[in-house]
């Protein structure tokens, strides 16, 4: 056996493994007091509606092409279905905004028409025009990951605001600011 | 209320929105679009699909790729890669139209970004560690094994 | 009264652990020593109270005792009964309990049995055990108490997600729990070695053979898991590099090392601040894991129910005692000196190279498993998966199984490599065979095409160390050691195969009509529905055949419909042949196309059309069969040790007698 001193680990190889763990730690302490955020928001808010041009949902309705959200109003977009159950929830809420004279385009996925004609017989019916996304290829091309969301689109079509869930009469207020902004 | 998360593979509606309180209520189906249940003709474009889906995510899923998901929106995405891809683009023009929607979050397959570099670094990083543990336990010692 | 006598049985238990802990310190001081008497038989009845607690747990379920809040919301009864006895360990509090009654068992069964240890260090070990017991009875008893009782008492409980009636799935915790707890013997050895600076091969052959098995356990366990989802996703996946799957990769990384560290330090006296490390970072690893699991923090398929309070607690446990072993190891690991030197071609320098690339692995999973929430913290979505931890563990993992084929081979403390590079020509042989060979075949992706070239040099080098032994009389670890890597050629090859040449098929077919999916003809011979005790289902006969003349065989895919959750299930039907498997899953009834299009003439035509999936994946058995390999070779490995240990014992007793006898 040789003379040499017997080798020892490295001090910072020994130390590295707390280091690490307090790195974890201090992650995960932040992570369990941020608020849970599930939801996966449209990528293209604050850009321009994709251009788009559905079928009509309904027989003698018109369908729903996205030129229309580009004629100088502000408009809401919502992305519902029949088989939604928070639709129902927010069926009032669009109804008043309704009301209230906002212009609201419906986009009904993957859906039938007996199932949406039976929806909006139940709940209302808000919309001046409602297009068909059988595919489910708008939804995407939106930035949409769920049912129900709406979009608020300026006169220029830029979406300016993108409200996931259903809504309920708190948001009221809000998304009728948001249409202010949009008017500006 | 205590339960598991019933939505694994987005078996049944995995969905948001649908209350499971409630099942009276139509069920969402299946996606009608086109290729969400069927493949491409062209094998070669199948594959290339295939590879795309498996690294895209479901958007409503608690973790699964587009590949491996029951849920109806995966369907569609699934039927949006097949018919682009058939119409000949290129599966990281796709990714990329996908990601311009909905984020990072949408693939799998980290794109390298300002967010995203420290994935990549961390191999990098271990290597050099592996590389300075394994000299420093070795040199010294050549002389020895002689 | 069940429900009252088990939680009477935990707060027992708690208290005894309590006392482990007193005694187990105490006995280590010079005042207290006669205390330390006391610490074996208070760790073996501490065990055996958890164990009572816990047989109270299955006993309500199997009655189905619906005033107990757990059963309530867990179970039915409608269930059978086997699924009633497995929903005590499908749910938190109860999967929980099953973490306290192993480490109670394990610390009970290592008090029971294990003398080779210096009493010092046998005292601080259990005193460790104990001290990381009291923290998961105290999460338990105060924050997860499994025998809460409910009232009013309601009609009819919850039942169980259907995804978990399934025999795979019902007795794949218990296997991971019995390895993943199981590691907690290692950390406390570690704890107990570093308190009382005994890290020496005395302690290395006293913590080997619970870590084998613990880690036998886990490997046996993650495997079923494995294979319990790809049965019945649905879709043809084996892993996914889900957050969960990875909170038991982590512990069994850690843990391999661990086993292999031992080793070299039990028979060489080297790798001592190596195996500690290990010791305390496999354990960890288990904590993190069942951490990430429970609090909710990571978005997986099998998180169990999110609660930010759980997690707090956890992770205050997680403080304590990872942050206090890590601390303690800083600080006597510094006097610890790495014991006996050697050259980096020898047996230890293979095994360091090992160690180093199963550690980076480990840290390659742990990052990506975690970094979601570090892109959240900045307020961005990432997501991380196959794409990702495929080619990244691959950078590490090649390597590595590169230095596995020559590294048994090898001498220990310093050798040549040229001494034993005639060995390596025909696995390198193979593996360029392999390679001229994939390359032929064209389109084979490159992590594939690796997997096969080097599974198929690693299987045939793993055998390599039987060379020139009388194989009759070779020790047991050693055949272990070459099933165990076998069994990871194996692993690798099935693997690498299942991506690279499973041929899917997606058709929508009426009922006569065949489907060719690679060698296989498929017909759909009818669709009916049947009944389940507590589901109803559509089932569809296909007829399949192999080849043109093969015979033909029926299989039968379901569509289940569960009521108590409402919920479906697609139940895979599988053919297994020795060159891989067919896999079929029925879904649904094609939905008729363009429903507001009149326009499409056919839409008709689709009525009576079933949409099937087909799968022909050669060789994905091998995956499953080379992970009960591996868990094998650690069964040899562990029982050639143990039977070694019980000869000496026995022959150390017979001297003892002989001289007795002689009046020595």
């Amino acid at each position: 056996m040789s003379d040499t001193p017997p080798h020892r680990a490295p001090r910072w190889a020994i130390w590295l493994p707390l280091v690490l763990f307090l790195g974890f730690f201090a992650l995960v302490m932040i992570g369990l007091y941020r608020p849970a955020d599930r939801n996966v928001a449209s990528a293209l808010v604050g850009k321009e509606m994709p251009r788009f041009d559905l079928p009509p949902a309904l027989p003698g309705r018109p369908g729903l092409d996205s030129k229309v959200l580009a004629n100088g109003k502000p408009h809401l977009v919502n992305v519902f279905a029949s088989w939604c159950v928070p639709c129902r929830v927010e069926a009032p809420q669009l109804g008043e905004l309704a009301k209230a004279g906002v212009p609201i385009e419906g986009i009904s996925v993957r859906d039938t028409t007996e199932n949406l004609q039976g929806f909006l017989e139940e709940n209302g019916d808000p919309f001046q025009r409602i297009g068909a996304d059988d595919d489910g290829k708008v939804q995407l091309a939106l930035g949409s990951s769920g049912v129900p969301e709406t979009y608020v689109v300026d006169g220029k079509g830029k979406i300016v605001y993108q409200h996931i869930g259903e809504i309920r009469p708190e948001h009221l207020g809000l998304l009728l600011g948001k249409l202010q902004e949009a008017q500006q | 209320m205590k339960r598991l998360m019933l939505s694994l593979a987005g078996l049944g509606p995995a969905i948001a929105c649908l209350a499971l309180m409630a099942p009276a209520i139509a069920q969402e189906e299946q996606s009608t679009a086109p290729y969400a249940y069927r493949q491409l003709d062209d094998p070669a474009k199948e594959t290339k699909a295939q590879d795309l889906m498996e690294s895209l995510r479901c958007l409503q899923c608690q973790g699964q790729s587009i590949a491996d998901s029951d849920a109806p929106i995966a369907g569609s995405m699934r039927s949006l890669v097949r018919e682009r891809i058939a119409a000949g683009e290129d599966p990281e023009a796709i990714r990329a139209w996908l990601i311009e929607r909905y984020g990072d979050y949408v693939s799998y397959a980290p794109q390298l970004t300002g967010l995203t570099w420290p994935l990549f670094a961390v191999p990098a990083f271990l290597m050099l560690i592996a590389f300075l543990l394994l000299r420093r336990r070795f040199t010294g010692k050549t002389e020895d094994a002689k | 009264m069940m429900a009252e006598i088990g939680l009477a049985a935990l707060w027992l238990a708690a208290a005894l652990a309590g006392l482990q802990l007193a005694a187990g310190s105490l006995g280590l001081t010079t005042r207290g020593a006669a205390l330390g008497e006391a610490v074996r038989p208070v760790a073996v009845v501490q065990g055996l109270l958890a164990l009572l607690a816990f047989a109270c747990l299955i006993y309500v379920f199997s009655v189905t005792d619906l005033s107990v809040k757990l059963v309530a919301l867990n179970s039915h009864s409608m269930k059978p009964l086997v699924y009633k006895i497995a929903g005590a360990w499908g749910n938190h509090e109860g999967s929980m309990l099953l973490w306290v009654t192993v480490m109670g068992m394990a610390g009970g069964f290592v008090a029971l049995v294990e003398r080779r240890l210096p009493e010092r260090t046998m005292l601080a070990t259990l005193a460790g055990q104990a001290f990381v017991s009291l923290g998961f009875y105290a999460f338990l008893l105060f924050a997860s108490n499994p025998f809460e009782r409910l009232s009013p008492v309601p009609v009819e409980g919850n039942g169980l997600n259907p995804l978990l009636q399934d025999l795979g799935l019902a007795f794949h915790p218990p296997t991971l729990y019995l390895g993943y707890v199981g590691l907690s013997i290692a950390f406390s050895f570690a704890i107990g070695a570093l308190i009382t600076r005994e890290v020496g091969p005395a302690f290395a052959r006293a913590m080997r053979p619970w870590v084998l098995g613990a880690w036998i356990f886990l490997t046996v366990g993650i495997a079923a898991g494995s294979y319990w989802a790809y049965y019945e996703l649905g879709w043809g996946g084996w892993w996914f590099w889900d957050p969960v799957e990875n909170a038991s990769l982590m512990p069994w990384l850690a843990a391999t090392a661990l086993l292999h560290s031992c080793s070299v330090l039990a028979s060489r006296n080297a790798l001592r601040a190596w195996t500690v490390m290990l010791g305390v970072v496999a354990f960890s690893m288990s904590m993190i894991g069942t951490f990430l699991v429970r609090s909710g923090i990571l978005t997986s398929v099998h998180a169990f129910a999110v609660d930010p309070q759980r997690g707090t607690f956890i992770l205050a446990l997680l403080a304590i005692y990872i942050g206090g072993a890590l601390i303690l190891f800083g600080l006597r690991a510094s006097s610890v000196t790495e014991g006996e030197r050697f050259a980096l071609v020898s047996r230890e320098g293979a095994l360091v190279f090992n160690n180093v690339m199963l550690s980076a692995i480990l840290g390659i999973v742990l990052f990506g498993t975690l970094y979601p929430l570090v892109a959240e913290t900045f307020g961005a979505k990432v997501s991380v998966g196959p794409p990702y931890f495929n080619p990244m563990g691959a950078l590490f993992a090649v390597p590595m199984l590169v230095v596995l084929a020559v590294g048994p081979l090898l001498r220990w403390r310093r050798d040549r490599f040229a001494r034993v590079s005639k060995n390596l020509v025909i696995p390198a042989m193979l593996v360029a065979a392999a390679a001229i060979g994939l390359l032929v075949i064209g389109s084979v992706a490159l992590l594939p095409f690796l997997g096969l070239a080097v599974a198929l040099g690693l299987a045939w080098a793993s055998l390599l160390p039987l060379k020139g032994r009388n194989l009759r009389r070779t020790p047991l670890p050693i055949w272990g050691m070459v099933t165990a890597h076998f069994g990871i050629a194996v692993a690798l090859f099935g693997m690498s195969s299942e991506s690279a040449f499973s041929i899917e098929k997606l058709v929508a077919v009426k009922i006569g009509e065949v489907t060719q999916v690679g060698p296989w003809g498929v017909k759909l011979d009818t669709v009916e529905p049947v009944a389940g005790p507590n589901w109803t289902a559509l089932e569809a006969r296909l007829l399949v055949r192999y080849g043109a003349d093969g015979k033909v065989t029926r299989m039968l895919p379901q569509s289940r419909s569960f009521w108590a959750p409402p919920q479906q299930t697609s139940e895979s039907a599988l053919l297994t042949r020795w060159n891989g498997q067919l896999y079929a899953v029925l879904g649904g009834e094609a939905p008729a196309a363009g429903n507001k299009d009149e326009a499409k003439s056919d839409a008709g035509s689709d009525q009576g059309r079933w949409q099937l999936r087909l799968w022909w994946k050669p060789f994905v058995p091998l995956i499953w069969l080379g992970g009960l390999l591996i868990a094998l070779g650690g069964a040899l490995a562990l029982a050639g040790h143990v039977l070694a240990d019980l000869r000496r014992i026995n022959l150390r007793s017979k001297i003892a007698y002989r001289r007795e006898r002689q009046g020595r």
